[in-house]
């Protein structure tokens, strides 16, 4: 419990001087201040599950750093590829909107999947309905790769889920 | 001489970014209905906002300023999808239809 409030002020602190950029005593103490204050009252929105031991967060952390990575690439190559499209002159589209059932359980893992699905160019998760995605694709190439489930795979893996076949 | 270095990366990044944020401008004018022109405005500028401020970063240095720069793309990373999102669930609902190329071609046929 108290080792989360302290974790709480520090990130509230680090993110005060990095966005106020100000050295002087004056500046560092009211930050200080304010972020204990303000952890006080937010800590238990910040960490909304408390069975999970600190170990286990900065594994997931470190997981999902190395997944904004792959997200990172995935992103450049989708773009490459809707750049074609809006370049050529044919403009060979054929847009769909297509249902893809989802596994996943958990709320965060969820919408870390929407997101990403909408992030990478050529895709849009349109609406939620209890365990399909409503996603629009621009291409059935990209809808294809979509529907491969590797991103999904993913997902489930940083946030240690287990996907059940349906 | 590494502040010239720094320089051409830095354009390098930069005109990479406007190369994608002009294809998503182009994308707009030319895709043919509402859920298509989503594609190219909400998100088909998440490259060119990383490469843009990629660039940024690299012209900067190793600065507090590099370090907020940084801290731009990650806030758009959260906000463009989940905006992108609700609009087109609002499209969804109030039913606008989606253009499809096998209709267009029969009304194309027909007109």
């Amino acid at each position: 419990m108290l080792m989360l409030y302290i974790i709480t002020a520090v990130i509230l602190y680090l993110f005060w001087i990095v966005f106020s950029g100000i050295f002087d005593p004056f500046h560092l103490i009211t930050g200080a201040v304010m972020s204990l204050l303000i952890a006080f009252f937010t800590w238990d929105l910040l960490f909304k599950n408390r069975e999970i031991s600190i170990p286990e967060r900065l594994g997931e952390a470190f997981r999902f750093a190395n997944y904004i990575l792959w997200l990172l690439w995935q992103i450049v190559i989708a773009n490459i590829y809707v750049a074609r499209l809006a370049l050529s002159p044919r403009m060979p589209i054929d847009p769909k909107i297509i249902r893809v059932p989802i596994k996943l359980k958990k709320d965060v893992s969820m919408v870390a999947f929407a997101n990403s699905i909408t992030l990478t160019p050529g895709t849009i998760t349109i609406s939620v309905e209890g365990d399909t995605f409503l996603v629009h694709a621009i291409d059935l190439k990209l809808a294809d790769d979509l529907l491969s489930g590797e991103m999904e795979r993913r997902v489930a893996h940083v946030f240690r889920e287990d996907l059940l076949p349906l | 001489m590494i502040h010239i270095v720094q320089n051409i990366i830095a354009i390098f990044f930069i005109l990479a970014g406007l190369f994608f944020f002009t294809t998503s401008i182009i994308g707009l004018i030319r895709f043919p209905d509402f859920y298509c022109r989503m594609h190219a405005t909400g998100k088909g500028d998440t490259l060119g906002t990383i490469l843009l401020f990629a660039g940024f970063i690299v012209y900067e240095g190793v600065t507090l300023t590099s370090l907020k720069l940084l801290l731009i793309p990650v806030f758009i990373f959260l906000a463009s999808p989940t905006v992108t999102h609700s609009i087109g669930k609002a499209a969804v609902n109030c039913c606008a239809k989606g253009w499809e190329k096998e209709k267009s071609k029969e009304e194309g046929a027909s007109a």
